[in-house]
């Protein structure tokens, strides 16, 4: 543990300046989508506390956009925004506009109404009502609102490294991607410590008495936007060609280190999610990715791999990978398993991609069709003989991988089977498999030898 | 100095105020008298446009009040209100400065002003800085008065401004009311629902039900002339209160003895009305007080005599 300890401290003070840089791009993502988020939350907020009869429509909407996860909200805003820091921005905004919104209507409803009407029996215009009496009196609940969104910000800001916009999701991602928990903890203690500084900053300055309050809250505002200059001065990218890695590419020998060592590749080359990475490439936002060569993607949006002539990438097959105890508690099992081998080319697999990516088919027919194709399937025998347990992650062709397993295994054996597909990254998929949570799941050569 | 032409509000399908008409003479305390729903407060408030007329004129010095700016007239009319209405996060200082800085008064201006009401009010010196969740009920009322007085307006509304004070705290704040100099140059349109606080404060009542005026006049007109049922029930179980309230030494003069006068006797003006003339006397130590009228005439009364001269004056008021 103790050992554990130092290499995580060596780690951190080995990539401090990478370390730094992350650090300020997320304490400036979250200030800047908050400073936006408040341009836009407080005057609705006030909005509908005059027009009552629109907060339930404004306060529902803002409470559906809350709930639309947030890797699917990125994925929605690449085709109008791009990648990097606009939808970044945008889709943080999204998220922190309902505390702020909802908590400026209920500050500013919730003043005793007498003394509204004293503000107007001495004769103070509606605007004076407002800036001297009601956001005086409501900026507490406010506050706790602009609380609440930065706190959520600062977690959903680890998001914004699928979709290249940096910060500290840039180690977290990488290092669940490459099974360093180093480098997931030189991300996420970070990021745990700013949400936790932050919160407690900010519960000081909503519990001000009026007085101290007052001069505070001349110096807020200047702080969120100095704050927020952090993320406009990193992100002035200036490169022509621009690259697009997944985290884990970025970090594997047969993968960014190998292109820069081998082929010295020098390339402006920003972090980003597979997930929305080859819609980035089609929207022209990326010039190069780091894509896998068998996904339907390629075919879809028409991109040509190029050629690995200096012999950087490991020839990659798709193989299950099981534990050593699961084939001696299912004997039956390899010989299902090796059932594929030798079946599935590249070709195939694209193709097979290609049906459940751009043809939206679902992966189960997808499989069942090869499987029928090549007279390997059987019906399911329905089989009560202890339950075989696969894994799978989260992208397409893994998908149609489990689904062919599981439906060889029930056809071939008496085994029932269960599926876990959707795990999150190489990692999760082999911890999982270390900890007896999964029996096996489809794993590439090249990664299933780095991973042992 | 204020009128009312037959000036209407509803809201929805209830008629809170039907058509009413009153006049309020400069320098005059006119109360709003009535149950609540009465359509008194309703009344009160459409004279600062807090609340808009259906239809009616409202006319303060000669102006008809729609044909001014709402803010503009408010600043020149004081409103003290039951719920007092402090702003929280402002000290007392800054709240009784509201006005004066909506006009645009030079600080020092609204600094002197204030040291003068503080010291009116009774209000103590180092409550300045302090804010009004730190001061009593009835020193928050006072500010309230302050704040209300310190441009010096020559009409000034109150909707209950007593109604959220303990018994004590209300009768010694009715009092100061009563003695404030700057209150008497003022025309005061006032709102209770509390029959003696009207008759104790008020030069004319004006009794209201169901949005509508029921009668307007003297405390003594209510008492001895009511109009009609209402008025009469209105007022009654507490009559003998009230005609102790209405009734002055002057209105007895004829019935008190004329007595030797002795030195070491509390003097008293004949403007005081009975209840006030008993309490006097119990607080003395020879139960006996000294009486002036207007023609320097004295003199000298205990309990007895008091009570002797009321039954004769009510006796000859019933015949004559």
């Amino acid at each position: 543990m103790n050992e554990q300890q130092q290499t995580l401290w060596g780690f951190m003070s080995e990539q401090s300046d990478k370390l730094l840089n992350q650090t300020l791009q997320h304490l400036g993502l979250t200030f800047i989508s908050l400073l936006f988020a408040i341009a836009i939350g407080l005057p609705l907020g006030i909005l509908i506390a005059r027009k009552r009869k629109l907060s339930t429509g404004i306060l529902g909407l803002a409470g559906i956009l809350q709930t639309v996860p947030s890797i699917a909200l990125l994925g929605f805003m690449i085709p109008v925004l791009g990648i990097g820091a606009k939808p970044a921005i945008v889709a943080l905004l999204i998220y922190a506009l309902l505390p702020i919104i909802r908590n400026t209507y209920t500050g500013i409803i919730g003043i005793d109404r007498h003394i509204i009407e004293s503000a107007r029996a001495l004769g103070m215009s509606k605007m004076q009502i407002l800036l001297k009496v009601e956001l005086p009196l409501a900026m507490p609940v406010i506050l706790a609102g602009i609380r609440t969104a930065t706190v959520i910000n600062v977690g959903v800001a680890t998001l914004a490294s699928y979709i290249a916009a940096g910060g500290l999701g840039e180690f977290i991602f990488g290092g669940i991607s490459l099974n360093n928990t180093n480098m997931i903890l030189a991300g996420a203690i970070p990021a745990a410590l700013l949400a936790v500084i932050l919160d407690f900053l900010l519960s000081i300055i909503q519990k001000m008495d009026f007085k101290k309050l007052r001069k505070v809250l001349y110096v807020f505002p200047v702080l969120i936007i100095v704050l927020s200059g952090f993320y406009i001065l990193p992100s002035a990218y200036s490169s022509r060609l621009t690259a697009g890695f997944t985290p884990e590419f970025m970090g594997r020998q047969d993968g960014d280190l190998g292109l820069k060592s081998e082929y010295g590749l020098k390339i402006h080359t920003i972090v980003i999610s597979d997930a929305v990475m080859y819609k980035a490439a089609y929207s022209k936002e990326l010039d190069v990715i780091s894509g896998y060569s068998t996904d339907g993607r390629l075919k879809a949006f028409d991109l040509k791999i190029l050629k690995d002539d200096k012999g950087i990438f490991p020839p990659y097959y798709a193989a299950p990978i099981v534990r050593e105890t699961s084939l001696e508690k299912f004997p039956e099992l390899e010989k299902v398993l090796n059932l594929l081998s030798g079946k599935i080319t590249d070709s195939i697999m694209t193709d097979l991609n290609y049906r459940t990516d751009y043809l939206h088919q679902a992966p189960e027919r997808v499989a069942k069709d090869f499987l029928v194709k090549n007279k390997l399937y059987k019906d399911s025998r329905n089989g009560q003989n202890g339950t075989v347990r696969i894994g799978s992650k989260i992208f397409g062709e893994q998908y149609i991988l489990a689904e062919m397993y599981s439906m060889l295994i029930k056809g071939n054996t008496d085994y029932n089977v269960s599926t876990k597909t959707g795990l999150g990254g190489t990692k999760i998929c082999f911890d999982a498999l270390v900890n007896d949570q999964i029996d096996f799941y489809p794993e590439y050569t090249g990664t299933g030898l780095l991973v042992l | 100095m204020i009128e009312l032409k037959s000036v209407s509000k509803s809201f929805g399908n209830t008629q809170a105020v039907d058509q009413i008409s009153f006049k309020v003479n400069e320098k005059e305390n006119l109360v709003l008298l009535g149950t609540s729903g009465c359509g008194k407060t309703t009344t009160l408030k459409m004279i600062n446009r807090l609340i808009e007329p259906d239809a009616g004129e409202i006319i303060i010095n000669g102006k008809d009040i729609t044909n001014q700016n709402p803010e503009i007239l408010r600043r020149g009319i004081g409103y003290v209100m039951q719920n007092i209405g402090l702003f929280p996060h402002y000290n007392i200082a800054e709240n009784i400065a509201v006005v004066p800085k909506l006009l645009k008064w030079d600080k020092e201006k609204t600094h002197q002003r204030i040291a003068e009401l503080i010291e009116k009010l009774h209000l103590p010196n180092n409550c300045l800085k302090m804010f009004p969740h730190e001061l009593s009920g009835g020193q928050q009322q006072r500010v309230g008065l302050a704040r209300a007085l310190v441009t010096d307006p020559a009409v000034l509304l109150m909707d209950e401004p007593f109604g959220a004070l303990d018994n004590v705290t209300r009768s010694s704040i009715q009092a100061e009311f009563k003695a404030l100099e700057e209150l008497k140059r003022k025309t005061i349109v006032m709102v209770t629902h509390d029959v003696q606080e009207a008759f104790e404060l008020a030069d004319r009542i004006c009794l209201m039900d169901k949005g509508e005026i029921i009668q307007i006049g003297t405390p003594k007109d209510l008492l001895y002339n009511p109009t009609n049922d209402f008025a009469r029930k209105f007022l009654d179980g507490q009559r003998l209160a009230l005609e102790f309230k209405v009734i002055t030494l002057q209105d007895l003069w004829g019935f008190l003895p004329a007595d030797q006068i002795s030195n070491g006797e509390k003097p008293l003006d004949a403007s005081s009305n009975i209840w006030n003339a008993m309490e006097n006397i119990r607080s003395t130590s020879n139960g006996r007080i000294r009486v002036s009228n207007t023609n320097k005439e004295q003199k000298s009364v205990d309990f007895q005599q008091l009570t002797q001269a009321f039954n004769q004056y009510k006796y000859n008021h019933h015949h004559e």
